[in-house]
């Protein structure tokens, strides 16, 4: 599936879309790890939290769930959150 | 990832008198200052006279890097302590004196929690100790919140080191985020005998020094002495906040302590901190962050007092900067203020950002919160300013590449 990597996290993609594979968030962001070394630690902690300023939207959705399921049309958005100074 | 590098000259803006030539002074070394601040990290390389200052930075433009050490075993391995407000905690290791960058395969993190449990992460990597000289590749961290890691590899993977992470009494030590300042609860001023890689030291903002004899398996504390604010227990080693321990190269017995509570001093193998802040002048007072010591002379140390009063404004102290010497460790103290602004200045200087490097005579150099580095080549007689208008400076340290 197509994710979006925020501007942070681009020095590791080197791009704003990359392909993933996983039937959950998390076993995207596995794969992101496998292809981007050190990228999955940036936005999940060892908990396996997402860190407290990163967002997940799939398809425009947000989701708190690295469980959630997905298809693979569907479309995974990664962002740091916006609000404050 | 690889960090950003711009070269650009930058020269003395003050003026501190020429040092004088020493017979002991080994003219071929060359001085490097690691600055981390708030929003980078820059190099600092000085001519032989340590007069002019080259800028290499930024490094890492927009990350909270909290510590960048050089090996002093190698000579060219850097280690810098990173993360972003948004991003996790990483480590970026250069072997090209920050030529390039590569980040830690496995920076430090805690053990996963048992299912049900709530688990602590990482927020930032705050400090890095190289290992023992016999132990080359070895390194120690200390995290935010408090936590002790290890890496054998020159700082590629890191592991919790010691029991003392997942201890319930160490834990209970710690306290909660609740209980640490804005910038969160920090292990910090770990110290490695350089007689015994087995004898270490550690100390926790808050929850008091610490003491190991046998490598880490176990741990002892090094509180008693230590005042704790007023109304508190001191016998309850959650209330102690030592801010910076060092210990003497030339003395591995004698440590010297900035606390939340006072300066002090310990001469192993007694156990009891002496409050030898006392000797400063009132007005001034003796709280403060960093603490330096003399690389060839135990009895030497400077420190840098800040105003601790009320709500703990975290300013010198009535806006009038000054480092204080002691040369007899800590009967008297010397104001030294020369070249640095005599009022109307509003910042100090963080735990980690005043180091001194091994000359002869010794450069002293510090970083302010207001981003300006300074530095001194005749032990503080004398200051001049090396760059301004630098992001909050974390951590400065003076070293010698190979």
């Amino acid at each position: 599936m197509r994710v979006l990597i925020p501007t942070p996290l681009r020095s590791y993609t080197a791009r704003s879309w990359v392909d993933a594979t996983g039937s959950t968030i998390g076993a995207v962001l596995d794969d992101l790890e496998r292809q981007y070394p050190g990228i999955r630690f940036r936005m999940i902690d060892e908990q396996d939290r997402m860190r407290p300023n990163m967002r997940f939207f799939v398809n425009g959705a947000a989701t708190f769930d690295l469980a959630q399921p997905l298809r693979p049309t569907d479309e995974l958005q990664i962002v740091q959150a916006l609000s404050g100074g | 990832m690889a960090g950003s590098s711009k070269e650009s000259a930058a020269r003395t803006a003050g003026r501190p008198p020429r040092a004088e030539r020493s017979t002991r002074s080994r003219p071929a070394q060359r001085v490097v200052v690691l600055v981390a601040t708030r929003k980078g990290a820059w190099l600092y390389h000085g001519d032989a006279q340590r007069k002019t200052w080259r800028a290499d930075g930024p490094h890492f433009l927009g990350h909270i890097v909290s510590h960048l050490v050089l090996d002093p075993r190698d000579g060219r391995t850097l280690l810098a302590a990173a993360k972003t407000g948004h991003l996790g905690p990483t480590i970026f290791r250069s072997t090209n004196l920050g030529r390039t960058w590569k980040e830690a395969a496995r920076p430090p993190a805690f053990a996963k929690a048992p299912q049900g449990q709530p688990g602590r992460a990482v927020d930032h990597t705050f400090w890095l100790t190289p290992g023992h000289a016999s132990e080359p590749g070895v390194w120690y961290a200390g995290t935010s919140p408090q936590g002790l890691f290890r890496s054998t590899d020159g700082g590629l993977s890191w592991e919790p080191f010691s029991p003392i992470n997942e201890d319930p009494q160490y834990r209970e030590w710690m306290g909660s985020v609740q209980d640490g300042t804005p910038d969160g609860p920090k292990l910090h001023s770990i110290l490695v005998d350089p007689r015994d890689p087995a004898h270490l030291y550690f100390a926790m903002s808050s929850g008091g020094v610490h003491e190991s004899v046998d490598g880490g398996r176990s741990f002892a504390t090094l509180v008693k002495g230590l005042e704790v604010v007023e109304g508190f227990d001191a016998a309850t080693i959650t209330f102690h906040d030592p801010h910076c321990v060092r210990l003497c190269p030339s003395n591995p017995d004698r440590l010297y302590q900035q606390n939340h509570c006072g300066i002090y001093r310990l001469d192993r193998p007694s156990d009891e901190w002496v409050r030898i802040g006392r000797k400063m002048p009132k007005r001034v007072g003796d709280i403060g962050f960093p603490v330096v010591v003399h690389p060839r002379d135990a009895d030497t140390a400077w420190v840098f007092p800040m105003d601790g009063g009320n709500v703990w404004p975290r300013t010198s102290p009535q806006g009038m900067p000054a480092a204080y010497a002691t040369r007899n460790g800590g009967k008297t103290w010397q104001r030294l203020d020369a070249g640095l602004p005599t009022g109307q200045a509003w910042w100090t200087v963080k735990r980690q950002a005043m180091t001194a490097d091994a000359r002869d005579p010794l450069g002293l150099y510090f970083g302010t919160t207001s981003g300006e580095l300074w530095m001194s080549r005749d032990e503080g007689a004398r200051w001049g300013c090396i760059a301004r208008h630098l992001p909050e400076i974390y951590a400065v340290e003076a070293a010698e590449p190979a």
